[in-house]
């Protein structure tokens, strides 16, 4: 394969990341899970006959960035090279081998080419429902948060194991929709296979060694080249955080040499009693992920790209929770990582890194049923409603964070009108939440009110999975914190961050979402900024005099012509 | 339509105002700069030029068809009047929330596109309903009322109204209008529930405030061409070109200007139909591709694929979600940031990247000579021997191949080691490859193979590059017809009268409420119909339907069009049939359990369209000697090749010309590669086709190697 041109490989390595997005598009377009289609929870990767990742989709999860690279690894060992045939597919849901709780399916696919293996093809979705206690932080152990798939054989040389199918079946509470989703991404992987194997042909390629040999050199080499430009360095990045029942320390201690970056979590907090504990793979990705924006955000995700990136953290701590423990919201603190990160990464390399941001993603699921202290109405209706909401992103060195815009997670919110198309639920109040982004040179990013109850005759629990509610995301540089989370009921009934809460018939929850923290000091901010700020109410006449010091005279005559409709100067 | 006397096109472009007049099957062209400042003065001059070319009278113009850039670049450059939103209460932010992530992952420094009304200018009323559209909480009329008197004294001129499920129930809407109406006589008002009756608040709020904004501008810029055409002795009909690819009447262009964001690349798409369906083509690529960008259509049965949403003014490298979303029916286009201008570098990884970066018309490409230092698309092109230096536009611009070379040696070929020409392969290798990956992507989302397709292939550039996108896609055959340069204003003239109604409504199956269907879609035909009717059409109107199906729990709805029996009919188990073999076929197997729901709900009016000749065959074909030869670079073989060259104008019909071979006309050069060869068709068009039949029958196969 020496006559291969240069140009050839270009366009290759070209096609195959095209490959994966379309592969990943697939799965978007067939799933049924809210959270893949509108949230866009999911990663797809192709990946050379070693199990080796080639590209991988850039989709709304950070999460799966390491995960989906280690996976084939583990498919290749647990199913056996030798027992590897065409027409296969595989599956698993461990969170140790998977990406991180048992909501996530993966699939595998190998792909032969001319009798031969030569790649496979990944994909990874996060469900519905698995059964167990439901998506929730409440269980003590991984037993208790639903059905473990471990890595077999789905599809064996073309015929679908019925014996599995039954017994998922039998096992979850959305039968259909778990189903429907297993084989969308049985038909991903196929769809990518097919675009393979036109490629090889049109190139008269029998495997993929060449190009997998052009891609990761290139890539490590790249990767190299951007660690060898920073100074080498240690420093240590801490941040305390809501937890379930207890504070979370999280510690990570960052040394940067010759040829990687080495990114230990030694001192972290062991793992909780409830289901918010990290699979280390989870912790991986996330730690990867902050640091590849910091350090090397243009090149792409494959196995070389990401080996450079070493990540170690002690058994038994909450970033590396072994089996048996619950991992359902492992989101949670993993989403809290590149904060941490960034706090010692600041140390480094200063002017890089944000300020802290709302971190977790603001999510809940709200689970509808007719009042029980009252006659059923006929057509009473149940139903399972998760929405998926951001808080306010960190201020960054020279830019103001963003307005209930997630970071580090990607994923989109769902229209109101159509969470409301799913059952019985009312979102009253989705917006901005003003004085909510920490003051500063550059602003936090704004935070969000929702309010949520349900119709007429109708109650619910509510699931929340929030942070920041004691610990809000702190500035950076002399910048302010962020607002904290809140949650209440309307009749002012205290209610917890994280957990199960019942919410009677005619009550609203009543919630404000973090904002994201400042950057540099309060008095440095452009008085344009602040006074349009103010027109825009994205800040009250106090914070704009007391934090900014705008006179009583300004305030006025900015708040008559944001009246007006203008915006000052 | 039948239309005696001559018609004119025109399309206002970003750079060039086109004008094409038609009569008697004659076509008349001419290219003005676009006048900014006063768009209607391009026009007139182009007019006027076209007529005394034609020899006839400004004043036997029988129908003026337009379309303009106009309404976009006013959403893109910020230009829209001083606009207010009136929105639900706890709900003020929809449009600046979006959907609450970010389009580009890695980017630390990311900024979000601005909304189009800043947060002082949306207002809230206390009002609610919900999703079955019953009222949870009625609107009082008096807050209305004190608030129209505060948007009055804030000197709105135009106000949208966008309420929460308002597509299911519009009551409250239609009480805010009233009272605006009586309080703010003059200002304009436009309806969520008019403009964009569809579920999703971003998207249908954004769509009308969008329209709103425009409103002013489109409606005085409208009357003003107006009487300027009157004064010059045009006193015709004027109708718009839309979005969707076909045309409406002054007035509803006026009061839903909206609908005019991206009519001229329609009008592309609509002059691709029409060559399809006089060759008789029912499965086409239209493949567009100018100095900036490069459009793909898929054309199937003469008709433009449509979506309902697409996303305009996107702000970050034409990155998906990096611009704001337009729901409205609209000719279903990819557009990529790959042109002649498209910039070229070598990344971190020892990749090349082409575009979405342009050289621009200033300084343009280095071969322009006007002190462009990167290499540019046409700087490759022109190293690749694809393009004469010494004959470009007719001989009208002197290219400098030495300052190409240059700067494809400097960006490229100093970094991976590689001469000039094999960096110029290598660039236009890669541009290829992401058009060529774009038109997959859009086939397999439409659950299309590209193999049985043939390309039309128009703009400056395309010709270019038709050939070895055909290679890596495995088409085995391409038009490029006379008169690309202005393919939009002569589509224009081909459209029909058209306008597609569309409703939010979800219903499953299981649950199918006949009367309620037959109700619905009579109130959405008598909507589209009546918008025909205004454009003073008598004759047959045609309607098309469609309902956008999916299983309950899914996300994502495809289209299902029914005839207007199986529409009128009403019958459950046919239009699940319907959606199961649409299903099949994008997805490969239908999904056991679920069931199957109807979420939108489309009817489009149409007048027939005009019978279209077919253009008859050619009796015989005659090779053509050989005049001149050049060399160029076939990317195909990797190597360069001898090839002939000719005139396009010394190619009479029937004329055959085999591969590897330069066709040069003024505007552009068709390159056929060694693999191709091309014959003259009895309309002028060029038919590129594959050498000999290939020989496996297997799809992927029949795909020919790539420089091996």
């Amino acid at each position: 394969m020496s006559e291969i041109s240069k140009v050839a490989y270009q366009v290759m390595w070209n096609r195959l990341i095209s490959v994966v997005e379309e592969q990943a598009q697939a799965l978007i377009r067939t799933s049924f899970s809210t959270s893949v289609r509108e949230a866009g929870d999911l990663s797809a990767g192709v990946y050379n006959e070693k199990g080796l990742m080639l590209a991988q989709a850039v989709t709304g999860t950070p999460g799966h960035v390491n995960a989906m690279a280690d996976a084939v690894a583990h498919f290749i060992r647990r199913i056996g090279r030798d027992n590897i045939c065409e027409g296969d597919v595989y599956i698993t849901n461990n969170p140790w081998e998977g990406t991180g709780h048992l909501h996530d399916i993966t699939i595998v696919s190998p792909s032969f080419h001319q009798k031969k293996l030569v790649g496979f093809f990944a994909c990874t979705a996060h469900v519905v429902d698995v059964g167990g206690r439901g998506f929730g932080a409440d269980a003590n152990s991984v037993y208790e948060e639903g059905l473990h798939i471990p890595i077999m054989k789905f599809v064996d040389r073309g015929t679908v194991n019925d014996t599995l199918e039954m017994i998922i079946r039998g096992n979850v509470r959305e039968p259909d929709q778990l189903v429907g989703d297993i084989y969308a991404l049985a038909t991903c992987n196929e769809i990518g296979h097919r675009r393979l194997i036109d490629m090889m042909v049109e190139f008269k390629l029998a495997d993929l060694a060449g190009i997998s040999d052009f891609i990761l050199t290139n890539s490590r080499q790249a990767t190299l080249d951007k660690i060898a430009a920073l100074p080498r360095a240690q420093a240590e990045g801490h941040m305390r955080i809501d937890g379930y029942s207890r504070p979370i320390d999280l510690c990570v201690k960052i040394t940067i040499e010759e040829d990687g970056v080495l990114c230990d979590w030694a001192g972290t907090t062991g793992v909780d009693k409830n289901g918010i504990n990290v699979p280390l793979v989870y912790t991986k990705a996330y730690t990867c992920y902050a640091l590849k924006c910091a350090i090397a955000p243009e090149i792409p995700n494959n196995a070389a790209s990401l080996e450079p990136f070493r990540i170690t953290a002690p058994e038994h701590t909450i970033v590396n929770a072994v089996w048996p423990a619950p991992v359902a919201l492992r989101h949670i603190i993993g989403h809290m990582v590149p904060d941490t990160i960034y706090d010692a990464l600041d140390k480094i390399l200063p002017g890089v890194a944000p300020a802290e941001g709302a971190g977790s993603l603001c999510n809940f699921q709200v689970s509808l049923r007719p009042r029980n202290d009252a006659a059923v109405p006929a057509d009473a209706v149940r139903a399972e409603v998760l929405t998926f909401n951001s808080g306010g992103s960190g201020a960054r060195p020279t830019l103001d964070g963003m307005n209930a815009t997630a970071f580090p997670s990607g994923v989109m919110t769902m229209p109101v009108e159509a969470t409301e198309q799913v059952g019985p639920v009312i979102v009253w109040r989705k917006e901005l939440r003003p004085d909510s982004g920490g003051n500063g040179r550059q602003r936090g990013g704004l935070g969000q009110h929702m309010e949520v109850g349900a119709w007429e005759g109708y109650e619910f629990d509510m699931q929340a999975m929030f942070d920041r509610v004691h610990h809000p995301a702190r500035g950076r540089r002399g910048g302010g914190a962020g607002a904290p989370t809140t949650i209440v009921l309307d009749d002012g009934t205290a209610m917890k961050g994280k957990g199960k809460q019942f919410v009677p018939h005619g009550r609203k929850v009543i919630m404000a979402f973090p904002g994201g923290a400042g950057y540099g000091a309060p008095g440095e901010r452009r008085m344009e900024s602040v006074e349009r700020d103010l027109a825009l109410g994205y800040i009250t006449a106090e914070i704009a005099a007391s934090e900014y010091g705008l006179s009583k005279e300004r305030v006025a005559e900015v708040q008559a012509i944001a009246r007006r409709g203008e915006l000052p100067r | 339509m039948s239309i005696l006397g001559a018609r004119l096109g025109v399309d206002i472009g970003g750079t060039f105002t086109d004008v094409v007049l038609q009569r008697d099957g004659k076509r008349f062209s001419t290219k003005v700069l676009t006048t900014y400042a006063a768009p209607e003065d391009a026009i007139i001059e182009g007019m006027h030029r076209v007529c005394s070319k034609a020899g006839v009278q400004v004043s036997s113009i029988a129908q003026i068809i337009h379309g303009t850039t106009l309404a976009t670049n006013a959403l893109i450059e910020r230009r829209g009047a001083k606009t207010a939103l009136i929105t639900t209460e706890g709900f003020r932010d929809v449009i600046e929330m979006r959907t609450e992530s970010r389009f580009e992952q890695y980017d630390l420094n990311m900024t979000l596109p601005q909304p189009l009304l800043p947060r002082n200018r949306r207002y809230t009323v206390r009002e609610r309903m919900d999703a079955r559209g019953q009222v949870l909480i009625p609107l009082d009329r008096t807050e209305v009322e004190t608030l129209a008197d505060e948007l009055r004294e804030a000197g709105y001129e135009s106000v949208a109204i966008g309420l929460l499920h308002s597509y299911v129930n519009d009551a409250h809407e239609r009480m805010i209008h009233d009272v605006l109406a009586e309080r703010l006589p003059g200002v304009m008002i436009s309806l969520s529930s008019e403009v964009s009756p569809q579920m999703r608040e971003y998207e249908r709020f954004n769509t009308t405030i969008a329209n709103s904004y425009i409103k002013p501008l489109m409606k005085s810029y409208l009357v003003r061409l107006k009487g300027r055409l009157e004064a010059e002795g045009a006193s015709c009909p004027i109708f718009l070109m839309h979005s969707g690819g076909g045309i409406i009447s002054l007035e509803s262009a006026s009061e839903f200007p909206v609908r005019l964001v991206e009519s001229g690349p329609a009008g592309g798409a609509v002059f691709a139909a029409h060559i399809a369906a006089q060759h008789g083509l029912a499965k086409v690529l239209s493949f567009d591709m100018g100095g900036t960008t490069a459009k793909i259509c898929l054309i199937k049965n003469y008709t433009p694929k449509t979506a309902r949403v697409f996303e305009v003014a996107r702000t970050y490298r034409f990155k998906k979600g990096s611009g704001m979303p337009i729901s409205i029916p609209v000719i279903d286009m990819v557009e990529i940031g790959a042109g002649g201008g498209s910039l070229a570098h070598v990344d971190s990884m020892k990749q090349i990247r082409v575009g979405p970066e342009s050289a621009g018309s200033e300084p343009g490409p280095a071969c322009y000579g006007r002190g462009g230092k990167r290499p540019a698309v046409t700087d490759a092109d022109v190293v690749l021997g694809k393009i004469d230096p010494d004959n470009f536009a007719a001989g009208t611009i002197k290219l400098f191949a030495d300052e190409s070379a240059a700067a494809l040696k400097a960006e490229i070929g100093g970094k991976l080691g590689m001469g000039s020409e094999e960096s110029a392969w290598g660039v236009a290798e890669v541009v290829d490859e992401n058009m060529a990956n774009a038109a997959r992507v859009h086939a397999v989302e439409n659950g299309e193979d590209l193999s049985g397709y043939t390309m039309i292939a128009f703009g400056g550039a395309a010709p270019l590059h038709a050939g070895r996108l055909c290679e890596k896609l495995g088409i085995e055959r391409c038009l490029v017809p006379p008169g690309a340069g202005v393919g939009s204003a002569i589509g224009f003239l081909r459209a029909p009268f058209s306008f597609e109604a569309n409703r939010t409504l979800f219903m499953r199956l299981s649950r199918f409420d006949t009367q309620r269907v037959t109700r619905l879609f009579d109130e959405m035909e008598l909507e589209a119909t009546r918008a025909v009717r205004s454009c003073g059409w008598s004759g047959e109107i045609l309607t098309d339907y469609k309902v956008y199906m999916r299983y309950a729990g899914q996300g994502w709805e495809i289209p299902v069009m029914l005839t207007s029996e199986e529409a009128r009919s009403a019958d459950p188990s046919v239009i699940l049939q319907r959606f199961e073999h649409e299903y099949v076929n994008l997805f490969g197997r239908t999904v056991r359990g679920p069931e199957a729901e109807i979420t939108v709900w489309s009817v489009n009016a149409q007048t027939p369209a005009t019978s279209v000749a077919p253009v008859e065959a050619l009796s015989v074909t005659r090779p053509v000697a050989t005049r001149t030869a050049r060399s160029f670079f076939d990317a195909g073989l990797g190597k360069r090749v001898e090839a002939s060259a000719h005139d396009r104008d010394a190619l009479p019909a029937g004329s055959e010309v085999s591969g590897p071979s330069i066709i040069t006309e003024d505007e552009t050069t068709i390159i056929l590669p060694s693999s191709r060869l091309a014959v003259t068709l009895n309309d002028g068009c060029i038919d590129i086709r594959l050498q000999q039949a290939p020989k496996a029958s297997h799809a992927a196969n029949a795909k020919e190697a790539a420089h091996v």
